[in-house]
């Protein structure tokens, strides 16, 4: 009885466990399958066609998702950097613990609130959607995660380092800025791919901020299309060829989200912090 | 020394940032849910009617819809995240197999929650139809019970990313001396492991249930977005995340954007409770995220 029980527990877990591959397996599937048959040179290379007619692409989307994400990281990587090496000055003292603890409950907020305070900061005040208001909304998803990762990198940097240079006469910003930083780049730079492959696909906080556009922008003041973007709208059209679309843009994302992680893997192998 | 007092002032800055995003964020809401919050007081909460027409403002079946969407996804979710935990944190701890498996999960998370959307949007909500016409309700396959069939697959990961830290925590001695005693795997697991571990597992899926909450795209595509209040969960309803998607670019008045900046201000709260409890505990416990 008791081994019986043992063993079937053992198989309950083994079952449930590999039974969510299911799902996954299914969504890798259909987003290879139904996005192969899409993506030719046309569709990465030229603009939407007004809706009904067939052919055009989702040039508009692909240049808008890296814009946006540009200008995020623009703004969210220097001061995360900030915000990271304060917590790190101050991981001992309290004001330290408690915005460690804010920036910890902070990646916990819903992205569509980030996209209703950047409407109501930028977008309100401009009178209309723009390109900055929905990288301003990604760079506050943007930067917890560069600020967290910062701190725990350089968490990792031991004293004597630190020691070894201040006791050559290197003023301590110095050593922050020569010795620790440098030696800690390969997990900062891992938090920022981390940061980027997550913002890529949020679509949440631009619907009222970059909104969407049909055609090429590079103008930071106007609106800005987006693959996520192009998802959603396709995905509840009527139209048939947009709806494929829909799994086409999927496929470049979920490609491109996953370079980002493949690469973040190699830096943590080839970086690790190690003395 | 003036590098010193400079290097000071700049790294204060990042701290005065960070105090400041959150109070900002809470201000910001607030202050734009005033009108509404003058209005409509606690009735905003209570009331069931949601008219943009006549100005009648009341969260109720939003509020139900989040609830029943984030509870009825954590159920089905809990299982699953507790098996795979145990799965690659102890029953098969440390192989090539598990390691793969733990890769595999990780890849669940990594997708972006609207492709989960279309993915549902094209082929659970066929299948949700299928289960309405047997119940012979009428065959909309978009409903509560479709957002949070879509929704449990979405958290999974990150209930089981915790748990299993957890588990791996549970000091082998303890696990060690149960063995000796002839407790099988099974009786190791659930007197030792669950009780050393639980507040963790706990701390886990408060997290997963603070991600189902606030998630928008998703449940948007697959909950039939109706302003009805739901009289079963295989009916059509909204979220308070999916409301504020469907009409927020599309407010007409002040009351009615001031309404949905409530309802954010309302999902801003609840998330970080939420977090902010998981989060203490995950401190107790001693380890990082």
């Amino acid at each position: 009885m008791k081994i019986l029980k043992d063993r079937l527990f053992k198989f309950m877990v083994i079952f449930f466990a590999l039974l969510i591959l299911l799902p996954l397996f299914s969504i890798i599937f259909m987003i290879f399958k139904n996005g192969f048959s899409v993506i030719n040179l046309e569709f990465l290379t030229t603009l939407p066609k007004p809706p009904g007619e067939t052919g055009g692409g989702v040039l508009n989307g692909i240049v808008g998702t890296l814009l946006l994400v540009f200008f995020a990281s623009l703004i969210a990587i220097p001061l995360g950097l900030i915000a990271g090496i304060f917590l790190y000055e101050y991981r001992e003292k309290k004001i330290g613990e408690v915005l460690t603890t804010f920036v910890d409950i902070s990646q916990g907020i819903p992205s569509i609130v980030v996209g209703i305070i950047s409407y109501l900061w930028i977008v309100k005040r401009m009178g209309h959607f723009s390109l900055i208001s929905g990288s301003f909304a990604l760079s506050l998803i943007f930067l917890p995660i560069v600020a967290k990762s910062t701190k725990e990198t350089l968490k990792m940097i031991p004293v004597y380092i630190i020691e070894a240079s201040l006791s050559l006469g290197v003023s301590y910003p110095r050593t922050i800025l020569k010795v620790v930083l440098p030696s800690s780049i390969g997990g900062i730079l891992s938090g920022i791919l981390l940061g980027i492959s997550r913002i890529s696909g949020e679509t949440a906080p631009l619907l009222f901020t970059a909104f969407g556009n049909p055609f090429l922008n590079f103008n930071i003041l106007k609106p800005v299309s987006s693959l996520p973007h192009l998802i959603f709208v396709y995905a509840i059209s009527p139209y048939d060829n947009w709806r494929k679309y829909a799994w086409g843009c999927s496929l470049i994302l979920v490609i491109f989200v996953s370079l980002m992680s493949f690469l973040n893997k190699l830096l943590l192998k080839k970086w690790k912090i190690k003395f | 020394m003036r590098g010193n007092r400079l290097y000071k002032t700049f790294i204060n800055i990042g701290g005065a940032l960070i105090l400041g995003l959150l109070l900002s964020f809470f201000i910001t809401l607030f202050i734009n849910s005033l009108p509404s919050i003058k209005k409509y007081g606690f009735d905003f909460i209570t009331s069931k009617i949601w008219d943009p027409v006549f100005e009648k403002f009341g969260a109720f079946p939003f509020i139900i819809g989040t609830l029943l969407t984030s509870f009825i996804s954590l159920i089905i979710s809990i299982p699953f995240s507790i098996s795979v935990s145990l799965f690659v944190a102890e029953y098969y701890e440390n192989t090539f197999f598990s390691r793969i498996f733990e890769t595999l999960v990780d890849l669940l998370a990594g997708i972006p929650s609207v492709i989960y959307g279309l993915w549902g949007f094209f082929y659970i909500v066929p299948i949700v139809s299928n289960i309405q016409i047997k119940l012979s309700i009428s065959p909309t396959g978009v409903s509560i019970f479709t957002a949070s069939l879509v929704l449990s697959i979405m958290i999974i990961p990150y209930a089981s990313s915790i748990a299993k830290e957890v588990i791996k925590l549970v000091p082998n001695d303890l696990k060690e001396a149960g063995y000796s005693l002839g407790a099988t795997r099974y009786e190791v697991i659930k007197n030792i492991i669950f009780p050393y571990a639980k507040s963790g597992i706990f701390a886990g899926i408060l997290l997963s249930l603070g991600r189902a909450i606030g998630e928008t795209m998703a449940v948007t595509m697959v909950i039939g977005n109706s302003i009805q209040l739901p009289k079963n969960i295989f009916q059509p309803g909204n979220t308070i995340a999916s409301i504020i998607a469907n009409e927020f670019t599309e407010a007409v008045g002040e009351l009615h954007l001031s309404s949905l900046i409530e309802l954010g201000l309302i999902l801003f709260l609840i998330t970080l409770i939420i977090n902010l409890f998981a989060n203490l505990i995950i401190k107790r416990h001693g380890f990082e995220i």
